[in-house]
């Protein structure tokens, strides 16, 4: 059973939402980000460049043109690499655990499994980020030392939703 | 909860038979370790479960039934199957069965004994899990935060979780130890039952090491014993050993030695990969020290280095006895100066000599008007003077030197046998040697600023009318004689107005040193690079990277309507990071023991540094 629903971020970018349920005891979440666009790398490549040349004008080193050439790749092959996410999956397994998998725009994926024996509860927390208040679902670890207590707080996604409203309908909490 | 069944990989196209593993009553998890083939006599399993129980200390049992048959094969299987429940009675009774060819798994868990009820599982709530038993078996548990008194892969009962599964397939061995080869009384189906994986030169070199690791270990511990003799802790020995960074680095590469041959057997999988990691890293270190040596005798880099180094006749050392003649006119050619008119014998090295004549146009410079600055004449001419005539005696050492530079460099060359680590330290050591001088300046410039300045702030607080109470240890007020205050402030303005010559000085000997000292601080991190890098663990993690795992990771094979839940187990490899983190050497690196603040404090009182102090040397 599927279920797609599109949000937006706290930037304004379209999220879309994609809801699987594959068992009673088994449920994912897929939510796919904005992609990059063309706008934002034609303008940092033209910044970088416009840089490098008035160091070329100032130096008259032709070697600052290639090395703006080179950091321009490495960069936008390491932005894709480490930092561009296109989709983060949640897979919720019962009395097993919880998966959180990101792939990166360059096909590298990262995987974190909790074990549920692990898991104490999942809220939506409320954060102040300058003037507004922001909501992101986060689960919350349970201490092994001190049984009531809290070791530590997980961020689900990495995209963080604009309403509360919003967080509530996609996750159905 | 729901019943979740570890299947393995390799036995999904296996024949009909039972399932034998180890049932986990607190996750309501069954762990399928191999599946027993038709035909088998009962007793006979059940005396193999309790062999293999007796060696690993893990629980097996039936577990159920695994059916692996044609869609429109007879249902007499089927019935047969189900009449096995009641010879090997197991709670809960579980039933897989696959079509095929097909892609049809149907699962089902029964519970004959105790009242059905909401506890008893049902067919929808059976959750199939695939692993792969190589894999799993093969692979080390990292926990993320690992208490120290619990470990993954520890066998005791407190593994929780998935964890119980790496530990219940490590731990049955003895289960896969036969083939399909072997003529046992039942007939089993696991990951090693094509042949079992072995590789002839592991075996032989597990047979050669024993004797060869007791022979070498033998003679580390007459070389450690050795090493520790009497005779080293006399004082002068003693001393040396401890500045120079050589002796530091030979004791650990013994130490390393000493670990990679001792004949203990590595009791848990930690010190095994310790000891890989050390044995790989020393043998890195050999190979490049011999790369060096080949490449320093190969091309006669020696001869040429020491060419460079042998005395000849060069024109800018006489030029600047030249200079020192017109500078010091007065007492040139007197009976009683410091400087020779003519300089007889063999020339200094030229590259130290180069050295020791920039130093000597620094000086002048200083006791010129350096950067504009004027200076107190006076002052400047003693201090440079005396500065100009060390720097004559450390000419004279490095011409005493000079024809033995060739054959000491050979010798020493022959030292990167042991390893590129051991190169680089006696590289630091040839360093600090050469620049003693720098050294030696930097010392007296520091003392001299030192005193300069201590007694300026106690002068100070004397022209202010205070003192400092030793005994409170604060300033407190004073009232002080005429006599006293005149003398004190008198002192106080001649120091003041000499500090800009001094503190010239010292800035700039300081300078000096600190460059020497990062120069020193550079190869000692590379150094700390060699010796502490993981190698070993980080290409396993490059080549084999389900042997160290983080965890695991699950994905969701194709569902059929009406069939379980199937899933798929992988291992989550760990971050080169946390591999690095994980299984690091420990270097003999000493690291700077001063923080940048404290280091800055020490830098204007004039403070003498010590930066790269090695382990177990007493503050001085």
């Amino acid at each position: 059973m599927e279920d797609e629903r599109s949000f937006s971020d706290i930037c304004g970018g379209r999220l879309a939402l994609q809801r699987r349920y594959y068992s009673p005891s088994c449920r994912e979440f897929c939510l796919s980000c904005p992609r990059l666009s063309l706008r934002s790398l034609t303008a940092v490549t033209c910044a970088v460049w416009l840089a490098a040349y008035g160091l070329f004008t100032l130096c008259e080193n032709s070697m600052i043109l290639s090395a703006a050439i080179f950091i321009t790749l490495l960069g936008l092959l390491g932005y894709l690499h480490f930092v561009k996410i296109d989709q983060e999956t949640l897979l919720i397994i019962d009395s097993l655990g919880i998966q959180m998998t990101s792939s990166y725009a360059s096909g590298k994926e990262s995987t974190t499994f909790i074990e549920m024996s692990k898991v104490k509860d999942v809220v939506i927390n409320e954060a102040i980020y300058m003037q507004k208040v922001i909501y992101y679902l986060c689960i919350l670890l349970k201490d092994p030392v001190e049984p009531h207590g809290i070791s530590q707080v997980v961020p689900v996604f990495q995209v963080i939703f604009s309403t509360l409203l919003n967080a509530k309908t996609a996750l159905e909490l | 909860m729901v019943l979740k069944a570890f299947f393995p990989t390799c036995c999904m196209s296996a024949d009909s038979g039972l399932l034998v593993g180890r049932w986990v009553p607190e996750q309501s998890s069954a762990v399928v370790l191999a599946v027993v083939h038709f035909p088998f006599i009962p007793v006979q399993v059940k005396e193999l479960l309790a062999q293999v129980h007796q060696a690993s200390r893990v629980g097996l049992a039936v577990l159920g039934t695994w059916c692996h048959r044609h869609q429109d094969a007879e249902e007499g299987l089927g019935h047969f199957l189900e009449g096995l429940g009641a010879i090997f009675s197991h709670e809960p009774w579980l039933q897989l069965s696959r079509e095929r060819g097909g892609k049809l798994w149907s699962c089902k868990a029964t519970c004959h004994q105790g009242p059905p009820g909401p506890a008893a599982p049902d067919e929808d709530q059976v959750m199939l899990v695939f692993y792969d038993q190589r894999k799993v078996l093969l692979s080390q548990l990292h926990p993320a935060a690992a208490l120290p008194d619990r470990q993954a892969g520890d066998g005791t009962a407190g593994a929780e979780g998935l964890a119980v599964v790496f530990d219940t397939v490590a731990r049955s061995e003895a289960l896969f130890r036969s083939d399909r080869f072997d003529d046992g009384p039942v007939r089993l189906s696991h990951w090693q039952s094509e042949g079992v994986e072995a590789s002839i030169l592991a075996e032989l070199a597990k047979r050669a090491s024993g004797p060869v690791c007791a022979l070498l270990a033998c003679l580390l511990s007459l070389v450690s014993a050795a090493s520790a003799c009497r005779l080293f802790q006399l004082w002068p020995l003693s001393f040396i050993c401890s500045k120079l960074s050589v002796c530091e680095q030979l004791r650990h590469r013994l130490e390393q030695l000493t670990l990679i041959f001792s004949t203990q057997k590595a009791e848990n999988p930690a010190q095994l990969m310790r000891k890989a990691n050390v044995l790989v890293s020393v043998l890195l270190d050999v190979t490049l020290g011999l790369a060096l040596l080949s490449w320093l005798h190969g091309k006669d880099c020696i001869g040429q280095l020491a060419k460079a180094l042998v005395p000849v006749a060069d024109v800018s050392w006489s030029g600047s006895l030249v200079v020192l003649e017109h500078l010091f006119p007065a007492c040139w050619g007197h009976p009683d100066c410091p400087f020779p008119a003519q300089w007889v014998g063999p020339l200094p090295p030229v590259c130290l000599q180069h050295v020791a004549e920039e130093l000597q146009h620094l000086l002048q410079w200083l006791m010129g008007a350096p950067a504009g600055l004027k200076m107190n004449r006076a002052l400047d001419q003693v201090l440079g003077r005396f500065f100009l005539y060390h720097l004559h005696l450390w000419i004279s050492y490095i011409h005493l030197m000079s024809p033995f530079i060739e054959r000491i460099l050979w010798h020493v060359g022959l030292s990167a046998c042991l390893g590129l680590t051991v190169a680089l330290s006696i590289l630091s050591d040839i360093i600090a040697l050469l620049t003693f001088h720098i050294y030696c300046f930097y010392v007296y410039g520091a003392r001299l600023y030192c005193l300069k300045i201590c007694g300026l702030s106690s002068l100070w607080r004397l022209f202010r009318g205070k003192k400092w109470n030793v005994l409170r240890q604060r300033v407190d007020s004073c009232s002080y004689d005429l006599d006293q205050l005149f003398i004190g402030t008198l002192l106080f303005t001649i120091l003041v107005f000499l500090l800009p010559t001094t503190a010239l000085y010292y800035l700039v000997f300081t300078l000096l040193r600190l460059l020497v000292v990062a120069v020193q601080g550079l190869i000692h991190l590379l150094m700390d690079l060699v010796n502490s890098l993981p190698l070993y663990s980080l290409s396993l993690r490059l080549c084999r990277p389900y042997r160290l795992a983080a965890g695991v990771k699950f994905r969701v094979l194709e569902h059929e309507a009406g069939g379980p839940l199937r899933l798929l187990m992988q291992i989550n490899p760990l971050p080169y990071g946390r591999v690095v983190h994980t299984y690091r050497l420990p270097s003999c690196g000493c690291h700077p023991r001063h923080s940048w603040g404290s280091l800055c404090r020490k830098l204007f009182f004039g403070e003498l540094i010590y930066p790269w102090r090695q382990r177990g040397d007493k503050q001085d």
